[in-house]
């Protein structure tokens, strides 16, 4: 599960109103390298909530001095846009599991696939 | 890349072990998912550096085709875990970093992505195995979470509920621009499964 993902995702366990961001415990994580493309990161950035971003890179041990809040003029940071590209897009969850914030339910990721799926009556 | 180049290399792709009836699982056909990812990328360019869904994307046919054309990231979504497993083994045979996936019912997303895909490209389940109107469920998530475009297969002779779907959602969506038309292919495809032939389909593109 790459963060680009993460950050999209939210619980809907019946009776939560916010189920975002999902609490990412991690038991393995990996870094698999992607072609850095600066149009695309630039792009993705305004679609992001960034402080969710900040979160799960935090909580994966990855923050690597990433601004807490964007900075203006980011399209044309290349180091900048090089560290989102990575921390977006390069680092993946492969064990572990995504827990609501509000109802504790845990969502497992197995081989790098979170399993999103609710039981009945849930 | 050429369509037969790409075409090829769809062949190339594992398909369901042992596929669940009920689920109608079947792999687009390496024709069928080459011309359309073709068509969408040379013609609408929204595959390259686009933020790409693929809603019930089985073992990933469509998911990789649109990686291997350089999207910036395809996400499929599936609700079967022994699918997505063929999915992640397919993905590492062809040694792919942009393609990330999620297991989950694609019926009941809601809102959760609203807009935050470039482009949606599916092959849904037809409605044929006591599902009925589950296309038009696929198609509903999927004009929701696409900020530009989708890309579905369609019967035919749902042609009409399909139109009707999406008049409403122009409505509801306010969507100041959304243009659809059905573009047909005269593509016949084989649904073999445990070597019956089971039915002979004809396909329609539709695009958004």
């Amino acid at each position: 599960m790459k963060l680009l993902t993460h950050n999209m995702l939210t619980s809907h366990v019946k009776g939560v109103t916010k189920g975002y961001p999902l609490i990412i415990k991690a038991t393995e994580v990996k870094v698999n390298e992607l072609e850095f493309n600066a149009q695309f990161v630039s792009r993705m950035i305004p679609k992001l909530e960034w402080s969710a971003l900040i979160q799960a890179a935090e909580w994966l041990g990855q923050s690597q001095d990433l601004p807490s809040a964007l900075i203006p003029d980011y399209e044309n940071d290349e180091e900048f846009l090089r560290k989102v590209h990575r921390i977006l897009l390069e680092v993946e969850v492969i064990e572990g599991c995504l827990q609501c914030p509000e109802s504790g339910r845990e969502f497992p990721i197995s081989k790098g696939v979170p399993n999103m799926l609710l039981n009945e009556g849930e | 890349m050429k369509l037969k180049e790409l075409e090829s290399c769809l062949q190339q792709v594992d398909g369901f072990e042992e596929p669940k009836i009920l689920l109608e699982q079947y792999p687009t056909s390496p024709h069928i998912a080459g011309c359309m990812l073709y068509t969408i990328h040379n013609t609408f360019d929204d595959i390259q550096n686009k933020l790409v869904a693929d809603l019930g994307c089985g073992c990933g046919v469509l998911s990789i085709g649109a990686a291997v054309l350089d999207a910036g990231l395809c996400v499929g979504f599936d609700i079967d875990e022994d699918a997505l497993d063929i999915f992640k083994g397919n993905v590492e045979d062809f040694e792919l970093s942009n393609i990330d996936m999620v297991q989950c019912d694609v019926c009941s997303i809601g809102s959760s992505y609203a807009k935050k895909f470039d482009t949606v490209i599916m092959n849904p389940p037809f409605g044929t195995k006591h599902n009925q109107g589950i296309d038009m469920q696929f198609l509903q998530t999927a004009i929701s979470m696409a900020s530009t475009a989708v890309y579905s297969l369609h019967k035919t002779s749902t042609r009409d509920s399909s139109d009707m779907t999406c008049q409403h959602l122009i409505s509801s969506t306010k969507r100041s621009r959304l243009i659809f038309k059905w573009t047909s292919f005269d593509l016949l495809q084989h649904k073999r499964q445990k070597g019956n032939l089971v039915a002979l389909q004809n396909f329609s593109y539709r695009l958004l």
